[in-house]
């Protein structure tokens, strides 16, 4: 019995010492699960390549990532990465993305992991892929539910207005002294500067600076102000020169257009706010509007405008230049009521209607934020999920 | 060469500094200078990085058949040339196609940004802190973020006040009587104080440039004077 007894912790212990050591001297494995694919959503660029994290104590210090294009030989890409270059803590999962890929060749990869030692050890090569662009990103789903949306509240309130109800637009001061602004200029018989600011035509704020430029033109068409526009895009002055001219057109005075008025000065941003100093003291307007994109030059514009004493309404959707406006001109248009002043200028149906379905769409976040705090507060948290993932 | 350099940026710059007392000839020649070189440069930048590698190159490709794919250039360079139209009074209502197409392109590109950029992520940081009021999260990197101290949740509840007023403010189609006037009211002091910081932060910032063009002037130029008289006797 003692005989059997000594015999079996011999096995045991014999057994203890292989599997211990075997533990300490087991090195890297080869990285598992190597999956190379298509990388979603994207113009055929990239491919991604996905493979398991390297377990505890395997000695992996980082990977080498090796392509085949077209069954031609393999060549590592870029440099050594480690492993918090791959490592995804959300998932898990170890990931690189090849951005050096072309649609027109298939793509084969091999991971290749490297240990302190500098020793490596490879995967085996994954299936070939071909990168392909996607008509539709499918992460914008959300976005586009949410454009249609709005647009339907937009359009909803447009067919409102045209159907003949009266919408109550709220008083906008710097609005209201645009015809103070325009008739000063007229008694003086000074002309009226029109700044656009820096925005490009896809710009925004361009866009609603050109539509209220519209506006005081039918007004300085009437009144043989003249009109004076330095622009700093070739684009955009197109774009003015028709607006301006249609306006004339408009108000039946197409003999008071001049296009001399409308004039490109620079591109150069301090160029452009040097130019327009240099007319403001020379010319003295009687009125400056600065509506548009502005930048660093704002302050220097809206101070050399209040040194000659004109009558001065800004607008702009540039928050770190409104406290400049505010601060220097007489009537400034805060962000979004640059936007509405189009449409409490005209009082078109079309745009009235806009501004109608753009305050549904302020009442939608109005509400959305207070449900949203009411539920995180419950632990609730899908709003800002679903938020997060709008790409 | 280094020296003449700091001689011609002294000199423009003290003539731009002269608009300070009023406009004379001298801000006047800085101000044409610098006008003129700019849209020289900008004109030379189109062409280098604009039209020849984007218009010329590949129409030149294709038609020398190097490269066909440079054909469909034409159909953009097509409508670029519909801007001359306006040399011609008879066919200026050309010129509407591409301001037309620029502007629905420029729209469509901008749009959906702002939308997600102005409104989603700004609604979503809105409401993120209320769900870390009372428990522990857990970062993107895996880290877990203690629940908020008192102070920051006195900041997360200000800024659901601000936000909610402000778009108030913002109103148009809706008279700002009772309780909407008070909370507008309460918005633009919220854009006020913010307006407040922001002017003072960036007066910070312009005095540090006009304290980097003074040690300029101190430090470079006048250096040079004492270079130039020390060169001389």
């Amino acid at each position: 019995m003692t005989h059997y007894k000594i015999c079996l912790w011999i096995a045991v212990c014999t057994t203890l010492f292989l599997w211990t050591s075997l533990g300490y001297t087991q090195g890297p494995t080869a990285p598992s699960n190597v999956v190379a694919k298509d990388t979603p959503n994207d113009d055929g660029t990239s491919i991604t390549i996905t493979w398991d994290v390297p377990a505890d104590g395997s000695g992996i210090v980082g990977y080498n990532i090796l392509s085949s294009i077209d069954e031609a030989d393999f060549t590592q890409i870029g440099e050594q990465l480690s492993l918090e270059d791959v490592i995804d803590t959300k998932t898990n999962i170890c990931n690189y993305q090849d951005t050096t890929v072309s649609r027109l060749n298939a793509f084969t990869y091999i991971i290749q992991a490297v240990t302190e030692s500098g020793d490596t050890i490879q995967s085996q090569q994954t299936e070939s892929v071909r990168p392909k662009a996607q008509i539709f990103h499918t992460g914008k789903i959300p976005l586009f539910l949410a454009m249609l949306l709005f647009s339907a509240a937009i359009v909803g309130n447009i067919y409102y207005v045209r159907s003949g109800r009266e919408v109550f637009v709220r008083r906008i001061p710097g609005l209201e002294a645009v015809d103070e602004a325009i008739g000063r200029a007229t008694e003086m018989g000074r002309s009226i500067l029109y700044v656009l600011g820096l925005g490009g035509v896809s710009n925004v704020a361009t866009i609603a600076s050109m539509t209220i430029l519209g506006q005081v033109a039918r007004r300085t068409a009437d009144y043989e102000t003249p009109l004076r526009v330095p622009c700093n895009d070739p684009i955009v002055l197109n774009v003015v020169r028709e607006m301006v001219k249609t306006s004339y057109l408009d108000e039946g005075r197409p003999d008071a257009y001049s296009e001399d008025n409308i004039f490109f000065l620079t591109e150069s941003q301090f160029a452009y706010a040097a130019g327009v100093d240099g007319m403001m003291l020379r010319e003295k307007p009687a009125a400056i509007f600065l509506q548009g994109t502005f930048y660093a030059e704002s302050l220097i514009l809206a101070e050399t405008g209040n040194s000659i004493g004109a009558i001065q309404i800004a607008g702009t959707d540039s928050e770190a230049q409104l406290p400049f406006f505010i601060a220097a001109c007489d009537y400034t248009l805060i962000g979004e009521e640059l936007y509405a002043a189009s449409a409490y200028l005209s009082k078109e149906p079309m745009l009235l209607g806009s501004l109608r379905g753009q305050d549904w769409g302020k009442l939608f976040i109005f509400g959305l934020i207070i449900v949203g705090v009411i539920l995180e507060l419950s632990g609730i948290n899908w709003i800002t999920t679903l938020l997060q993932n709008v790409r | 060469m280094q020296l003449l350099g700091i001689w011609v940026a002294a000199f423009l710059t003290l003539c731009i500094y002269s608009f300070l007392y009023k406009d004379n000839p001298l801000y006047r020649f800085a101000e044409h200078l610098f006008v003129g070189i700019s849209v020289g440069y900008g004109i030379v930048l189109s062409i280098h990085q604009g039209f020849l590698p984007l218009a010329w190159k590949p129409f030149w490709e294709a038609i020398t058949f190097q490269d066909t794919s440079g054909f469909w250039v034409i159909i953009p360079i097509a409508f670029g040339l519909l801007f001359f139209a306006r040399l011609s009074p008879r066919h200026t209502w050309l010129i509407r196609y591409p301001i037309a197409i620029l502007i629905g392109y420029g729209s469509g590109i901008a749009i959906p940004n702002v939308l997600r950029a102005n409104i989603f992520e700004q609604t979503r940081g809105t409401l993120e802190p209320f769900g870390k009021i009372a428990r522990e999260t857990v970062a993107a990197n895996g880290n877990i973020i203690p629940p908020l101290t008192p102070f920051e949740i006195v900041g997360a509840i200000l800024m659901v006040i601000g936000v909610v007023c402000t778009l108030t403010y913002f109103f148009f189609s809706v008279e700002h009587r009772g309780p909407i006037k008070g909370l507008s009211k309460v918005g633009i002091a919220f854009l006020m104080i913010g307006f407040g910081s922001a002017f003072g932060n960036t007066v910070m910032g312009r005095v540090a440039l006009l304290i980097q063009r003074m040690d300029f002037l101190m430090f470079d130029w006048i250096a040079s004077i004492g270079t130039i008289f020390s060169s001389i006797f």
